[in-house]
């Protein structure tokens, strides 16, 4: 079995994504393929890729799904990857050591070259995080793209994950969970940002924010309402006004 | 435990380029990396005007499109009969020998006989001006089954459209309406905005009879039955119009609301604007008691009243007409609940709402601007209520005057083109209409004499020989559709093999997969395509030329294929003259430039254009000594082709240094000054021509300098179109050009100069008992216009199509989950496997569009998802309205514009026998694929050179 790092991180690198503004658009999931695919766990091998049962390896993961009954519902798309939890049973229940969690930021990581492929980690995960290469034989998962954001040949601007960079409707944050002065702490403060499956306790890095619920705009009715004026009326309540071209 | 070594700070790429997206038509900014020599990744180009950055699910798949094992290889000449898809390769030499000799025959005997459909490409201002300088009047790109409604009811009611030509000030907005699917255009620069207004609490309603995408986001869901958001928007018109909520100052000033109308029944200019004697349009001074010129500031214009004229005849404002006929009952909340499916509380309160976010919520910026009459205004008044709508709106048979609807609730609220409303993109606004008409067919070996698509004023543009019928093939510009700016191409196919209007020699088409997924009836058009005329053999489409890059279904149905290049293959130009990529912001286009070579003998389909056109001794492509003009292809015609004097293809970097923008001599450096700028041209205008752009004298003098438009004149928006009053006066037995006696009660009805809304025609077509639900399509945001090469990660994504019904609907029908169900129109019967579902308007059903793969095409395995579970809605959908006992029926299309009516579709829905489950239906027989076609490979997993530390 494989032990944690004895101190909480200093740094508790994460994202936040936020359902309120997620359009389901899947950029999150192809840009992490794309980098990923030829990135520290290269390659994200596709089988089938023409074939009956098109099936390949994906650190994210777009799902649909509705939440109530009828037009008071929602249609919800959740993006799901590792969350890189505190409390990482993946790594717990690894035999070799293959997966664990980087002390100085919390990122969870495979060691491909100890990874035996017993998949006990996908078995503990209860977010269903983890991706197999069956051609591989190893697990592979999500890096926060740790090949990224630490990379001094790219751009400061640019080290960020690819999923970060690639969502169009600004849902997805990256930062230091640890810190709570950080733009994503402040987001999850201030939208009440939420840990999937709290009562697990593994204490997820990654927050959800909760759909917004706009409130509409205190709705006066125009005037009174509707039938009590009538139509005819108002012809002569406009002919004495005076416009300007 | 072991230390895990792992290089953080690997050297990502060698090599960076820029070019544009075109995984869809949104064409953003992306920058391509290479690594010793191969493509490692794409991502968006944070400078670029259209995506800042972003890139979308598609976008970020693009390196599976190269990858494609479906790419054609190399020029195909058919060798067995039209649909057995068998070829045998041939040289280009042959190819284009083939091609000069099939299309130099037509020119010099009757030029329209060569019918040129292009498809969804975004080359329109070269293939435009080459069918031109052909000779063919039987030209169009793909618009008129995607886009027309909404392109033509903008550009005749506000000078510019939604689509890709505006977009709603997202910085300002406080409420945003969104109608229909609208996931297809303009697709990452509306996430980032829906992703902005969000943000700042602002509030999104979205109407759509199903809550998917964008939809799913809203603050609130309208699920509105199909094709009646036009009678929902003109029942909150008349909320705001017994509230007084409108904004009579804007509608004094900037659109023709004070224009005086003639009244006078049975006269030949009744309905017109009363106009003074050089033509101006007239108004009613109220102040002073008398007409004046309707373009003089400072008058003070009565907006209701009667009045007389000179002549003594009758007049009214435009506002008296559109008050009366809106405040009418018949637009009563409590009367369209029951046909809309929203109740009238709620049609209230959306009109409650959106008053208070204008009027209560206006807002003001401090920027001095000028107006066109050169009155300084020391700030700018805001109206933060926008809108935004695109196919939902556009794809029924009442579009166009539902978009017109939409368009005259802008108007009434003040909101276009001002602080928190619509926002026309450079080059709009336009003149209204925009002053271009098109062309009528020309003589044996002749040019047309201008383009062959524009905007019709008035019955005497029509295309339309002397009994009145139609001159192109399409019947575009005839009284069947005489405001068909973007052509007709869904019934091309079906008109030329009957031969109506005439008989075409050949078929040339772009990127248009009118064997599948781009046509109605796709069982009847596979049949028209290899029709044969009995008494010769030959085909009723003698011949079919067809290029594109992918092994689609429409290959199989053509004689010659000229192989085209994926977009990391070639040049392509993203021109302001075509559809632009401008913000609202400023005027931007665009170029893409090879970033690979292609690595099969393959040619970019634009090249091949001009080589044609040089072949062909075609006006414009060869020099006096009938020598190629333009030899280094399109990467040369768009640096050197002037349309006019200084007028090129490319707005930016233009004259002899680079320095010129808008007009300018050609620049031979032009395109390397591109590729330094990131493929991209964007030129930011000042702060005070930014909003009121149709009557802002700083922006009007810039449309002039960049020659976007001719004369610095006001853009006076249109609430009543006198356009089409002509043309219902010439229904009423007026004018030279009148419609043949079958088309008169219909263009009576539907030329009405004010917008009005009527039943989609499927209601009247299809038996309400017999059909009784809606079916539609919504776009998959994964795959929107990029399922042309089914790439391998996209297909991952979604493979197969269920059809989607309400849970209510499913309980009804003893309809569970997985079920397998026939859906049978009054066209033909489709068989799919059911999802129930909550957010779905009750009488409605749909599916994702053009999943549905034929099995062998895109050189997918024969037992693909996309073959034996997709299906297409497209087999159900009649071409034809089912003109009961007449001898020929109309197009299910749009009545003015052509737009083809995809979303009327009424259906009926059942159960399928045990035995019938598992597979869709029809299946058709699997195509082979062409000679050259790799395998298909059976594992991906080329990444592996790039991790990092290997070799």
């Amino acid at each position: 079995m494989t032990s944690l790092p004895e101190q909480p991180a200093q740094r508790r690198l994460g994202l936040v994504i936020d359902l309120d503004t997620c359009v389901g658009c899947h950029a999150c999931a192809t840009s992490c393929k794309e980098w990923n695919m030829g990135g520290v766990a290269a390659p994200l091998t596709d089988l089938d890729p023409y074939g009956a049962k098109p099936d390949g390896v994906w650190f994210n993961r777009v799902h649909g799904f509705e939440a109530g009954e009828g037009g008071a519902g929602r249609t919800v798309h959740f993006p799901r990857s590792c969350l890189h939890c505190e409390n990482a049973a993946c790594v717990t229940v690894c035999p070799t050591g293959a997966s664990y969690k980087r002390a100085e930021d919390g990122i969870v990581l495979v060691n491909e070259d100890l990874c035996i492929g017993c998949k006990l980690c996908s078995w503990a995960c209860p977010y269903g995080a983890r991706e197999f290469d069956e051609a591989e034989g190893v697990m592979k998962k999500c890096t926060l793209c740790v090949d990224r954001i630490y990379n001094e040949t790219l751009a400061e601007a640019d080290r960020k994950p690819a999923c970060v960079m690639a969502c169009p409707t600004g849902a997805r944050h990256f930062g230091d969970l640890a810190d709570e002065g950080s733009e994503v702490s402040r987001l999850v403060a201030a939208r009440g940002g939420f840990d999937l499956m709290p009562e697990l306790d593994y204490r997820p890095t990654n927050k959800y924010l909760p759909p917004r619920m706009n409130a509409s705009p205190a709705a006066v009715p125009p005037a009174a309402a509707g039938e009590a004026i009538r139509p005819e009326s108002k012809f002569l309540q406009w002919v004495d006004r005076l416009f300007s071209r | 435990m072991a230390q895990h070594r792992i290089d953080l700070s690997s050297r990502v790429s060698d090599e960076v380029k820029t070019t544009t997206c075109y995984m869809c038509a949104c064409r953003c900014g992306i920058k391509v990396h290479l690594k010793d020599g191969a493509l490692r990744y794409i991502e968006g180009n944070r400078d670029h005007p259209v995506n800042r950055g972003v890139i979308c699910g598609k976008g970020a798949s693009g390196l599976m499109k190269q990858f494609s094992p479906a790419k054609l290889r190399k020029p195909l000449l058919r060798v067995g009969e039209r649909g057995e898809s068998r070829f045998r390769e041939i040289e280009w030499d042959e190819a284009l020998g083939i091609a000069t000799e099939w299309l130099g025959r037509i020119r010099a005997s009757d030029p329209k006989r060569l019918a040129f459909f292009t498809g969804r490409d975004q080359s329109q201002a070269l293939t435009g001006w080459w069918a031109q300088m052909f000779g063919t009047p039987n030209y169009a790109a793909h618009g008129g089954f995607c886009s027309v409604n909404m392109a033509a009811a903008g550009l005749y009611s506000i000078g510019g459209s939604f689509w890709e030509f505006g977009e709603p000030d997202f910085e300002h907005t406080r409420y945003f309406m969104m109608f229909g699917v609208a996931e297809d255009h303009a697709s990452n620069p509306i996430k980032i905005g829906i992703g902005k207004l969000k943000g700042r609490g602002a509030r999104f309603v979205s109407v759509n009879p199903v809550r998917t995408g964008y939809s799913a986001v809203a603050d609130e869901w309208i699920g509105i039955r199909p094709g009646t958001d036009g009678l929902f928007v003109l029942s909150l018109i008349r909320e705001l119009l017994l509230a007084d909520q409108v904004d009579f100052a804007y509608l004094a000033r900037y659109t023709n609301a004070p224009w005086l109308v003639i009244q006078d029944e049975g006269a030949a200019d009744h309905g017109l604007f009363a106009r003074d004697s050089q033509g101006r349009p007239l108004l009613w001074d109220a102040a002073l008691g008398e007409l004046a010129d309707a373009m003089r500031p400072e008058t003070k214009p009565a907006l209701v009243g009667h009045y007389r004229l000179a002549d003594g005849r009758r007049a009214v404002p435009v506002f008296q007409l559109l008050a009366e006929r809106y405040l009418s009952p018949d637009y009563a909340p409590e009367k369209v609940a029951p046909i809309i499916g929203i109740p009238a509380e709620s049609v209230r309160r959306i009109a409650a709402e959106l008053a208070q976010a204008a009027f209560r919520g206006e807002i003001r910026i401090e920027q001095p601007w000028t107006d066109w009459a050169g009155r300084r205004h020391d700030h700018m008044i805001g109206r933060p209520v926008s809108f935004h709508a695109m196919r939902g709106i556009s794809a029924h048979s009442n579009g166009f005057h539902t978009c017109r609807a939409i368009h005259l609730l802008q108007m009434l609220l003040g909101s276009v083109d001002v602080p928190g409303g619509f926002r026309f993109r450079p080059p709009f606004p336009r003149p209204i209409p925009p002053a271009i008409k098109p062309a009528g067919p020309a003589a044996a070996g002749q040019s047309l004499k201008g383009p062959p698509l524009g905007f019709v004023q008035a019955p005497a543009d029509l295309l339309v020989d002397e009994a009145g019928e139609a001159l192109r093939i399409d019947k575009a510009y005839s009284w069947e559709a005489p405001l068909a700016a973007h052509g007709l191409m869904h019934m091309v196919i079906a008109n030329a093999h009957a031969g109506d209007p005439y008989p075409i020699d050949t078929l040339m088409m772009f990127m248009a997969n009118m064997s599948w997924n781009s046509s109605m009836n796709v069982p009847g058009t596979i049949d028209m395509l290899t029709a044969k005329d009995p008494a010769s053999g030959e085909y009723r489409i003698p011949r079919i030329i067809y290029s594109d890059a992918f092994f689609s279904e429409m290959v199989a149905y053509a004689d010659l294929v000229l192989p085209d290049t994926t977009y990391l293959e070639r040049h392509d130009c993203i021109s302001l003259l075509d559809r632009p990529i401008s913000d609202a912001d400023g005027p931007a286009d665009a170029i893409r430039q090879p970033i690979v070579r292609p690595d099969r003998d393959v040619r970019p389909f634009q090249d091949v254009l001009l080589d044609l056109g040089a072949r062909l001794g075609l006006p414009g492509m060869v020099d006096g000594e009938g020598r190629p003009k333009y030899p280094g292809g399109l990467a040369d015609y768009m640096v050197n082709h002037e349309r006019k004097p200084g007028l090129g293809m490319l707005a930016g970097f233009r004259g002899a240094g680079g320095q010129a923008k808008g007009l300018g001599a050609p620049n031979p450096h032009q395109i390397e000054a591109y590729v330094a700028n990131g493929c991209f041209w964007h030129d930011e205008l000042p702060h005070e021509a930014r909003y009121y752009k149709h009557v802002n004298r700083r922006y009007l003098d810039y449309a002039v300098a960049m020659g976007f438009i001719d004369r610095a004149e006001p853009v006076v928006l249109q609430l009543y179109s006198e356009p089409l009053q002509t043309f219902r006066l010439a229904a009423e037995g007026h004018g030279e050009c009148q419609p043949p006696a079958r088309h008169r009660a219909r263009i009576r009805t539907f030329f009405d100069p004010l917008p009005i809304w009527y039943p989609p025609f499927e209601e009247q077509d299809s038996n309400a008992g017999e059909f009784p639900l809606h079916a539609i399509t919504q776009r998959p945001m994964i795959m929107y216009h990029s399922w042309d090469s089914q790439n391998a990660w996209q297909r991952q994504i979604i493979s197969s199509n269920r059809i989607y019904l309400a849970r209510t609907l499913g309980e009804r029908l003893g309809i569970a989950d997985d079920d397998w169900i026939r859906i049978t129109s009054r066209q033909g019967s489709v068989r799919a496997q059911a999802k129930l579902m909550e957010g779905v308007n009750p009488d409605t059903i749909w599916t994702w569009n053009a999943i549905g793969k034929r099995a062998g095409a895109w050189n997918l395995a024969a037992d693909a998802p996309e073959a034996t579970k997709g299906f297409l809605l497209n087999h159900l959908i009649p071409e034809f309205q089912s003109g009961e006992g007449t001898a020929a029926p109309l197009s299910n299309s749009d009545p003015v514009t052509g737009q083809a009516a995809w979303y009327d579709l009424k259906v009926r829905i059942e159960k399928c026998l045990p035995d019938e489950a598992g597979t869709t239906d029809p299946l058709f027989a699997p195509l082979a694929p062409p000679p050259g076609l790799p395998e298909r490979a059976a594992r991906i997993d080329f990444g592996r050179r790039f991790r990092p530390g290997s070799k």
